[in-house]
């Protein structure tokens, strides 16, 4: 997957964790450690679009569920049905 | 909702959506997107096949990976293969051709060239190898350079003094100016790129309403919000108006994201900028500014590359201006496939041939 990675991409997810500008986010389920130097004023529970390991804005929770969709598909792997 | 009611909706949406476009445009036009996202996205919703012939959608120079010269490569190679040197980039740019090789060969060949997934990565590399230089591979547009310039401001509050960049960052305002200005680019309206204008907001795009009349609407990635970002563009058209608006208001504010845009400001400044297949535009990159020049590889440890491409068919160039489609170049889908590119639009997912060579087929014809 990692050498899959393009970076044009920015993926919605939901942010578990900050501490001193460093974060943990959920994102399709998996854990990663997200930097949030570039969007200082982030609370945990909200859901922010992720782009290259940096939150960048924060986004509501429909969008987010929509554009993991699209980049399932983009991945090769298939749309959940809700 | 249940899903098939949803689904239901969202076509019906999309017809209402295409009948309103079909009745506005009354001449031929073109309407370009500049975002390899959105080359992606509309493949893959067939939004092509969807609207009126009148409606021709042509990719820009969307897709930094693509945009990255030659020269840009064989420099990144020579420095991979400084023995004192550990290379840390994204995973699309290891295929990108040089002048003689690409960066995955130079790894095959033993060169340490590590993938990361974001360039904070690097210096956990630089922290763990205090006898090499980490050198990043800063490429991107706008969404991406905040995330560079970042880095170095961690690296400095880090204390590190073996990490440096080597920046291919580009600028999407000035490349629009120049395809504006080439006689042989027509475009009536631009689909904005959503996560550039996340950065920059829709102000830098005034430009193209102000000086050439020109309209653009910041666009999302769902099928629905590119046909609604169609359909104002048709409106716009229909009207003889010019204007810059938001269609994609659920992620991008008018003002962008100003704390990452500082960040970019304080590491970077702009500076002229090659363009693969376009050449030279005044100012449509970034150079690490003189505050920061010592995190500068070009100027810690300047390299000379003296490679020189090779001639071939390739016509990326013009596949990048819009000029002419994939297809109509003689490689596509012959010599040049996703798993043997010649022309670096082949390269990248996101690349314009790749996404025409993914799902073009069965709608297009190639390769015969």
């Amino acid at each position: 997957m990692k050498g899959d990675f393009c970076m044009c991409l920015a993926v919605p997810a939901k942010v578990l964790d900050i501490k001193d500008s460093l974060g943990v986010v959920e994102l399709s389920g998996i854990q990663r450690k997200v930097s949030f130097m570039l969007l200082p004023e982030t609370n945990v529970g909200d859901y922010v679009l992720v782009h290259a390991g940096f939150a960048i804005q924060v986004i509501d929770k429909k969008e987010a569920e929509e554009t993991n969709a699209l980049l399932r598909e983009m991945s090769g792997l298939g749309r959940e049905v809700e | 909702m249940d899903l098939d009611a949803k689904l239901n909706e969202e076509r019906e949406m999309a017809q209402f959506l295409i009948k309103k476009i079909d009745r506005l445009i009354t001449r031929p036009v073109r309407f370009m997107e500049v975002c390899g996202t959105h080359t992606v996205a509309i493949f893959r919703a067939g939004i092509r096949q969807l609207l009126p012939e009148k409606v021709d959608l042509v990719s820009g120079p969307g897709c930094p990976v693509c945009v990255t010269p030659d020269e840009y490569m064989d420099k990144a190679i020579a420095y991979a293969q400084c023995k004192d040197i550990i290379l840390t980039t994204f995973g699309d740019m290891l295929k990108v051709p040089g002048t003689r090789s690409s960066l995955g060969e130079a790894k095959a060949a033993g060169a340490d060239i590590r993938i990361v997934y974001s360039s904070l990565e690097s210096l956990e590399v630089a922290a763990q190898h205090p006898d090499k230089k980490v050198v990043f591979l800063a490429v991107g547009f706008e969404t991406t350079a905040p995330t560079a310039a970042a880095t170095v401001l961690q690296a400095e509050a880090q204390g590190l003094k073996n990490f440096y960049v080597l920046s291919a960052h580009k600028l999407v305002p000035p490349a629009l100016r120049m395809l504006i200005n080439d006689p042989e680019v027509k475009v009536d309206g631009f689909l904005l790129p959503g996560h550039v204008c996340v950065i920059t907001g829709t102000k830098e795009f005034g430009f193209l309403t102000e000086e050439y009349h020109i309209p653009g609407v910041v666009t999302g990635f769902e099928a629905l919000d590119i046909l609604r970002s169609i359909y104002r563009l048709a409106k716009q058209v229909n009207e003889g108006a010019a204007r810059i608006e938001n269609e994609y208001g659920r992620v991008v504010r008018a003002q962008g994201n100003p704390a990452a845009w500082n960040i970019l400001r304080q590491v970077y400044e702009p500076a002229d900028a090659c363009w693969r297949g376009i050449g030279m535009i005044p100012l449509s990159g970034l150079k690490v500014n003189a505050k920061y020049r010592h995190f500068d590889i070009e100027e810690v440890l300047p390299i000379k590359t003296e490679g020189t491409a090779q001639k071939t068919a390739c016509r990326c160039g013009e596949v990048l201006r819009g000029i002419i489609k994939p297809m109509d170049c003689p490689l596509f889908g012959k010599a040049c496939v996703p798993t043997h590119a010649i022309g670096p639009c082949m390269v990248s997912v996101e690349g314009v041939c790749a996404a025409w060579y993914k799902y073009g087929s069965g709608r297009f014809t190639y390769g015969k």
